[in-house]
């Protein structure tokens, strides 16, 4: 099977501060990320804050350039001219609900809009046609058609969200933390959705979020990233049962599990993500590992081994 | 004797559309040594009823309880001045945003000597001092020049550190945590959940952990009160309410989280919350609820016995048939 997206060695930096005779300093928010996510599966994008999993979100829907490196669409290289082609086949859908629907727009016009900038030959009863199959397809009621999104809860307008990111039939579905904004109860809601739209339609999707427990769920295989650099890579299972990189390990040591018997001993790491303006030369993670040397600090350790690649030079397992 | 002892709390606010009572009925106990979590889903009413305590709440509130003392003192009765000598000091919260609670115009060493300046007859020196030894505590490193920097000079983390230390300052008997880790990541939430209940066994002191993440109730509580629609729906020890949830909320709740479950379509809860405006008559979950028959719409549930957890159901789940009320 061919992938749909395929990344290779993704940068984007920014250029930050300077004034007039100070030199600005460059923000490196991804650096050297290479991906690829085939049509109905789903990749994972993990880290903390900070680490670039949003830049990397911004790169893959055209909203910003890359710096460096390159990604193929469908197996056709993305540039910056063919952007206006190549942008209905990705959409995205963002972490707040409250904050991404315009609320003096009806439901039926938020979901006719990209219809209406993408398909000018379509008519206003196809359109109205496919926003109501539409709704219907994410679980909501052909009557609020003609509703504002202040009168929607939290998961429908999650739903709203997700069925405007459909509405031109992407072959990529870029989800920012699509249910760290609601509530338990209706987090399940919308993970099931998702997974019901991606069996239909054959999405593949790029699932970004910092909750392991999500991910654990919904993914097929796993994107670990530290201060805009990938770390570890790898299918699901492999990457929870064994990880690698003690980055990872940590990062599942310290996702809180609901087993009140289950209450193990956590790897306790120590200090807070460096300043991405001055990240350490060597390895991004050696100031806060336990197993740092020297040639940890002096040697960037490079993306490699098996069962997956890891960048680290004394992986677990 | 229970160190904070409520029963039967309301907060009615007064809104423009009429009167909405976000917490209903609430009975809330903590003793020495606790630790006890208050669970729920955004609108519960877990802060409100918090706040309530620590006589926080705006004027359009209307608190009444029947009982609300923090070991012996009532506080309804209590005295503005009377009251801030209590609060900060034998009695302090943490809020859930440190970036938005700490004062951006003073420098973090200056809030946490204000409150050691109200409550202890300690002088500069001895403050400066405390305040070193808070940070050590709360694991700040280099605490002699991190005391004089802004709050936007520093990381989430380490504002959530810094309002531990000012929250801790005067060793209160009492914390009231309003979901210290939700604005932080999950490395430094294991880091603060690490100190608090470390703080917590070192002191000896009660501690009130509000939060929504099972995860962190799991690993954290002994004690658990979970709230629905402002009503306190069970009360369980943590093992028990893992294992033996009484209340169909709980069972629903705890079977939604994507760590249990078995197969890739979640179980579900269909519907939302109640809002102002609709709230059922009868149980306030009965239209959400799958086990609901009509009995749950037309009456209100009574609370059961500890053996099932103080659920407030007609039909308490896992439950030995003799247990049963009535």
């Amino acid at each position: 099977m061919t992938a749909i997206i395929e990344a290779r060695d993704l940068g984007r930096d920014y250029e930050v501060g300077g004034g007039l005779f100070s030199k600005p300093g460059i923000v490196r928010a991804v650096a050297e990320t290479s991906f690829s996510v085939e049509a109905g599966r789903t990749l994972a994008v993990v880290g903390e804050s900070g680490c670039g999993k949003s830049t990397l979100a911004r790169l893959v829907t055209m909203i910003e350039e890359p710096t460096s490196g390159s990604f193929y669409l469908d197996g056709k290289e993305v540039t910056k001219d063919r952007w206006r082609e190549l942008r209905s086949d990705i959409q995205i859908v963002f972490q707040d609900p409250y904050g991404s629907l315009n609320l003096r727009q009806k439901v039926g016009a938020i979901l006719e809009e990209p219809l209406k900038i993408n398909r000018p030959k379509m008519s206003a009863k196809e359109r109205h046609e496919k926003g109501r199959e539409m709704m219907r397809l994410v679980g909501l009621r052909e009557e609020h058609y003609d509703r504002f999104p202040h009168m929607f809860s939290g998961g429908q307008r999650q739903r709203i969200a997700v069925a405007r990111a459909l509405m031109l039939e992407p072959k990529l579905l870029v989800l920012d933390e699509p249910v760290s904004a609601l509530d338990l109860s209706i987090q399940s809601q919308i993970l099931n959705l998702l997974n019901d739209l991606q069996e239909r339609m054959n999405l593949a999707y790029l699932f970004i979020s910092h909750d392991l427990s999500v991910v654990r769920h919904v993914a097929d295989d796993i994107l670990v990233m530290y201060l805009g650099r990938p770390v570890e890579f790898g299918p699901k299972d492999e990457i929870f049962e064994a990880p690698r990189h003690p980055y990872t390990k940590a990062l599942i040591s310290a996702t809180p599990s609901a087993d009140p018997a289950n209450r193990r001993e956590r790897i306790k790491l120590v200090g807070e993500l460096p300043s991405p303006l001055a990240v350490p030369p060597g390895c991004p993670f050696a100031p806060r590992c336990w197993k740092t040397e020297e040639k940890c600090r002096a040697e960037r350790p490079q993306l490699t081994g098996t069962p997956h690649p890891a960048a680290c030079f004394f992986p677990e397992n | 004797m229970s160190l904070l002892k409520i029963r039967n709390l309301s907060v009615t606010f007064a809104t423009s559309t009429g009167p909405f009572r976000a917490v209903d009925k609430v009975d809330v106990d903590v003793d020495k040594g606790q630790i006890l979590a208050i669970v729920g889903e955004s609108g519960s009413g877990k802060s409100v009823s918090m706040l309530a305590t620590m006589g926080l709440l705006p004027w359009t509130a209307t608190v009444t309880a029947d009982e609300m003392s923090f070991d012996g003192q009532d506080l309804r009765t209590l005295s503005g001045k009377a009251r801030r000598r209590l609060i900060g000091n034998d009695l302090a919260m943490i809020f859930q945003e440190p970036m938005s609670s700490l004062n951006p115009c003073f420098s973090v060493g200056f809030q946490i000597r204000e409150a050691l300046r109200k409550h202890t007859s300690m002088d500069r020196k001895q403050r400066h001092a405390r305040c070193v030894e808070l940070f050590e505590m709360v694991g700040i490193p280099s605490p002699e020049q991190r005391l004089k920097a802004y709050p936007h000079q520093l990381s989430g983390g380490m504002n959530q550190r810094v309002m531990i230390a000012m929250a801790i300052a005067c060793k209160p008997r009492l914390l009231i945590a309003d979901e210290p880790t939700t604005a932080l990541d999950v490395t430094i939430q294991a880091q603060i959940l690490d100190l608090l209940t470390g703080l917590q066994k070192e002191t000896g002191m009660g501690l009130i952990l509000i939060t929504h993440d099972m995860g962190v109730v799991a690993e954290t509580a002994e004690r658990v009160a979970v709230q629905y629609a402002g009503q306190k729906v069970e009360d369980q020890t943590v093992t028990d309410l893992f294992a033996t949830p009484h209340h169909p909320y709980t069972a629903a709740l705890l079977a939604a989280l994507p760590e249990r479950a078995t197969e890739k379509h979640l179980p579900t809860i269909p519907g939302v919350v109640p809002g102002q405006h609709d709230r059922p008559v009868g149980c306030l979950f009965s239209p959400r609820c799958q086990f609901a028959d009509d009995r749950c719409r037309a009456i209100e549930p009574p609370v059961q016995p500890d053996a099932l957890g103080r659920a407030l159901c007609h039909y308490p789940l896992n439950a030995p048939a003799e247990a049963q009320a009535q």
